[in-house]
């Protein structure tokens, strides 16, 4: 934007581009499919990318402060497929709270530590975190694969909540969106995550406390991934940790990505996230009502991420004089 | 000699604490950890599960190792490149697939197949490589997008012609001789999967392209600075590691004659955690294919074990989270803190009560007693020279030195003020010695036994000696060669002043005092070099007795002089015949009236004195004070002293203003004048000796007067 606030195209960033394929890829279905300009679709794709959203709000905390989180998915399956298990088996409810958020709460701060004080890259800490978090609900604290809601329990009422005809999750999506945008863009601690992962040294010369900030974001993206996961409990009356193998963590990345945050850290924030939503929602629904079999929808979505890794690549170029050894 | 302190001695002397810092500085101690996981690994899961050993239990699991390990050690090379290789499930997915299709659908020949395969495997890889290297895309999310992209490929091709594959009537006996069949009672997997380990491994340590990928993997910046293709090497990587997938795909393919959903499920997690167990370094250049293998194993084992003693859904997911998460911190912490550590335990001080010495100080009456003679000596070479730890002067009276910058400088007699360097060799060039033929043989620090002749021809005489059985620190390398000296048959005797620390370095070793300064002689004969005696603080100059039957030498830390015999009764034997001076000794050389000289670096003091007595205060002083606070031996005053055949002090001089020959390390008679040199001076001293006879040379001495 200049001066007169016209749009300056010269400078066209990646989130423009999407945001413009968004806008064109909406035209065409509601022209093109029929039933996609209805109230109900619209509102289903809302919903659809909703718990997609929230975990890439998360995911993008994660990833301005340069890291990675590839727990997040396991979190959020098991922690709550544990939580109903709980539940199931006559726990009260108070107590199985209690304990869900204990291990939420330590797989976060493992996650950070890990990260923070051994100096681990945040890619590896997570992919083994997600593997053992997974591994271990499944084979010990749960007995199969899907774990349903307990009949009348909140999280089942709070699946049917609508306001104005609209699913409750949307809702949560749109306050968790603002809270964080208010986070990153007016507290103190939130300036502080876009230095730190703009240059972490820097950051931790003018004195910004980068480790337990670094620790503090792998707490809050374990919680934001709890979050989702009773969300997705509310709508499907049952959790399936199958999702944990399915590709919904690329999905997230993907959203992150491609609507412009970059993955070497301190750049994009909430409205990137937005963007990104937009169009994956719109795509996957555009591909259903085109009935797309789910696999070759697998195929599209990979090789739009493979493009968005590129376009974010070039756009984006790792730092050679500043970039570590051994940052893969 | 109190309860307390005979209670050091003995924990400082007896227990060999330098052993662990010894051991921290070996290569192989990056191999111990996963070997000791392995054995563990082997141990628990062989005794709990019945018929573990068993041939034809092993037989079967390892036809699973033989495809695993392949696909580790593509994931090994492209690790050791700097990178990492998601997509490695896929491709062994996919080429597998590749093989059934040839084979089962278009029923084509075996060999067909395994190009399908092979094909598949080299374009995968190439497709990631190209993003990686070319593209210098991050390694991890690429090849973690295209594994998918590669998944969802092979889930639609299978879901697709599973039913044709089903109903497919082509068989084949290669076929099934590769899947099931063994040779010489392995499979072929195995087979393969050894060839390639070994042709790998030599490609890694013995060839071109491998020290490429190596070098790349240790620093990417480097390699491109020192002319390497660094994006071409990081894309070969990712096509080998395809390479290897695609045999190992091939080879499932054939055992389980046909590709299934759960081809390939999880095999990326897997082989990330085998390599990284295996202590294959993240970020690249540390590693090799045998810890590759090692973690391929480990990891197996307890997969595979773990289902065989009936764990659940899941439990292979937690085992293997917990063996990467264990592993990679491992990796990096220790790859990060090896070298603090090294630097915190290497220094191990020993106990030694030093003898009650004479004074030096002017006035007190002793033999030893310092004045300023040497202040008044001329100065050559002032503000030229850096370092001359030994001076010595030829047949023409010219004067040659070495310095700090590993030359050899001559000065130009009569008034030595034109100089030139006479030859550069690296190093610290020190001890100096002129040979029968006039060849200039030197002692380089850092290097070993050289020799210049008059042409200038620098030669490298000997640099090691017989390693001992004992010893866990390399001792054949000569760390510390300090001074030399020739044998009338022309065999040179020199020291090596210190096993544990390399030259510069001689301070942390008069710190820790530990004896491991050795005699050695080179024979020119037959090019060899011995240890004569060993277990010396710190064995410094050598000098020739003018009868040419015995030799002198310092043992600096402990300020002493030994004489060892070369003929006579007592030959091959050494006798100390002056000890418990004030000073600390260093090179010894001939003086004219039939006595030697010998030069003191430095003077003793009661207070470092002290602290050898306190070998748990010098550790902790090397541990938590930075080095210029160390106390260590006194180097500000040093001296000149003679002393005769039988050990008696007949002279001592010094500089006690400290302005012109503050510490001396060498010094040199020549036709009435004492020339001087010290290793932290910037000059040499000319210094005229009353009395002394004006003709005696020192090459005269030697080897009789000029031809």
């Amino acid at each position: 934007m200049n001066a007169i606030g016209w749009p300056n195209w010269r400078r066209l960033n990646q989130e423009g581009i999407v945001f413009a394929i968004a806008i064109l890829l909406f035209a065409a279905a509601a022209l093109g499919l029929p039933g996609f300009l209805t109230a109900d679709n619209l509102v289903a794709i809302v919903r659809s990318v909703s718990v997609l959203g929230i975990l890439a709000l998360g995911m993008a905390v994660v990833i301005i402060g340069r890291g990675i989180d590839l727990s997040a998915v396991a979190i959020m399956a098991m922690s709550v497929a544990w939580y109903l298990q709980l539940l199931n088996t006559g726990t009260s409810d108070g107590l199985a709270f209690v304990y869900v958020l204990a291990g939420v709460l330590a797989i976060g701060l493992l996650n950070g530590f890990l990260v923070a004080y051994a100096d681990v890259p945040a890619i590896f800490v997570t992919l083994a975190t997600g593997s053992f978090v997974f591994g271990y609900v499944r084979s010990q604290l749960i007995t199969q694969d899907a774990v349903p809601v307990p009949g009348g329990h909140w999280v089942e009422l709070l699946g049917g909540v609508r306001f104005l005809d609209i699913p409750v999750e949307v809702f949560v999506f749109a306050g968790l969106a603002f809270l964080v945008f208010l986070f990153l863009r007016y507290t103190k601690w939130g300036r502080f995550i876009y230095f730190a992962g703009d240059n972490p040294v820097a950051a931790r010369n003018i004195g910004v406390p980068v480790r337990p900030m670094l620790v503090l974001r792998y707490v809050l993206s374990a919680f934001v991934a709890l979050i989702a996961g009773l969300l997705t409990a509310a709508s499907l009356h049952s959790i399936n940790t199958r999702i944990v193998n399915s590709t919904l963590l690329y999905d997230i990345v993907l959203v992150a990505v491609i609507g412009g945050i970059g993955l070497s850290g301190g750049r994009g924030g909430v409205r990137n996230v937005l963007v990104g939503a937009a169009l994956i929602g719109i795509l996957l629904n555009a591909m259903t009502i085109i009935d797309i079999p789910l696999l070759y929808q697998n195929l599209i979505k990979a090789a739009i991420l493979l493009g968005a890794i590129i376009v974010d690549g070039i756009i984006n170029p790792r730092d050679e004089q500043t970039a570590q050894q051994g940052d893969i | 000699m109190n309860f307390r302190e005979r209670l050091q001695a003995w924990r400082y002397n007896l227990v060999p604490d330098h052993l662990v810092g010894e051991i921290l500085t070996k290569r192989w101690t990056d191999n111990a950890i996963p070997f000791l996981a392995l054995v563990a690994t082997l141990g628990v899961f062989g005794s709990i599960i019945p018929g573990f050993f068993k041939l034809t239990s092993l037989q079967e699991s390892t036809r699973q190792l033989g495809e695993f390990s392949l696909v580790v050690i593509g994931m090994t090379v492209v690790m050791l490149g700097g990178g990492i290789d998601l997509a490695v499930g896929s491709i062994f997915a996919l080429s597998c697939f590749s093989a059934v299709y040839v084979f089962f659908i278009l029923e084509q020949s075996i060999w067909l197949a395994l190009a399908a395969a092979l094909c598949t495997g080299l374009v995968f890889g190439a497709i990631n490589g190209y993003l990686v290297g070319y593209l210098r895309l991050r390694a991890f999310l690429t090849t973690l997008v295209t594994f998918i992209f590669g998944r969802a490929l092979f889930d639609i091709l299978v879901t697709t012609y599973a039913a044709d594959v089903q109903l497919s009537q082509a068989s084949s006996d290669v076929l099934d001789f590769i899947g099931d069949g063994t040779f010489w009672g392995l499979s072929i997997s195995v087979w393969l999967a050894i060839v390639l380990a070994i042709v790998t491994h030599i490609a890694l340590t013995r060839s071109r392209p491998g020290w490429h990928v190596l070098a790349v993997g240790g620093s990417r910046r480097s390699a491109h600075n020192a002319g390497i293709r660094v994006r071409r090497t990081v894309f070969m990587t990712y096509v080998f590691s395809g390479f290897c997938a695609s045999i190992g795909g091939f080879l499932i393919a054939c055992r389980l004659s046909g590709a299934g959903p759960g081809t390939g499920l999880n095999l990326e997690i897997m082989a990330l955690t085998a390599a990284v167990v295996g202590g294959v370094s993240l970020g690249g250049g540390r590693g090799s294919v045998v810890k590759g293998l090692m973690g391929a194993i480990i990891v197996l084992t307890m997969t595979n074990g773990l289902i065989r003693l009936g764990y659940g859904t899941g439990t292979n997911q937690m085992v293997l989270g917990i063996l990467l998460a264990v592993a990679v911190t491992i990796d990096i912490r220790w790859l990060k803190n090896r070298h603090k550590v090294l630097n915190e335990v290497y220094v191990a001080p020993v106990y030694l009560r030093m003898g009650e010495t004479q004074s030096a100080a002017p006035g007190s009456g002793t033999s030893y007693e310092l004045d300023n003679r040497l202040s008044v000596a001329d100065h050559i070479g002032l503000g030229e020279l850096e370092g001359p730890e030994d001076v010595i002067l030829d047949r023409d009276d010219h004067l040659y030195c070495g310095t700090r910058h590993g030359e050899i400088v001559r000065f130009f007699a009569p008034d030595y003020v034109k100089s030139e360097v006479f030859a550069h060799i690296g190093g610290f060039p020190l001890g100096l010695a002129f040979d029968r033929s006039g060849n200039l043989i030197s002692c380089v620090g850092a290097m070993g036994l050289y020799s210049v002749s008059p042409e200038r021809d620098v030669k490298r005489l000997s640099a090691e000696t017989a390693r001992s059985w004992t010893s866990i620190v390399d001792d054949a390398r000569l760390r510390d060669p300090n001074d030399c000296d020739i044998a009338p048959d022309g065999r040179i005797y020199f020291t090596d002043s210190t096993k544990r620390y390399d030259a510069h370095d001689w301070a942390l070793d008069s710190i820790e005092n530990r004896a491991t300064g050795r005699l050695l002689v080179y024979d020119p004969k037959d090019g060899s070099t011995k240890t004569l005696l060993d277990g010396y603080r710190y064995t410094n100059g050598v000098c020739m007795a003018h009868d040419g039957k015995s030799l002198f030498f310092a043992e600096s830390w402990a300020c002493r002089v030994h004489r060892y015999w070369l003929e006579g009764p007592k030959a091959g034997t050494a006798e100390c015949v002056i000890r418990d001076m004030p000073g600390y000794p260093d090179n010894i050389n001939r003086a004219s009236d039939g006595n030697y000289w010998m030069a003191w670096l430095g003077m003793r003091t009661p207070s470092f004195d002290l602290s050898l007595r306190h070998p748990d205060m010098r550790k902790r002083m090397t541990r938590r004070l930075p080095q210029d606070e160390w106390l260590f031996p006194n180097i500000n005053t040093g001296g000149v002293v003679k002393f005769n055949e039988k050990g008696g002090i007949v002279d001592a001089m010094g500089d006690l203003t400290g302005g012109a020959h503050p510490m001396v390390t060498s010094m040199r008679e020549h036709k009435g004048f004492l020339f001087v040199g010290g290793i932290l001076n910037n000059r040499i001293g000319r210094y005229r000796i009353a009395g002394a006879d004006p003709n005696w040379t020192s090459p005269a001495s030697y080897w009789g007067a000029k031809p």
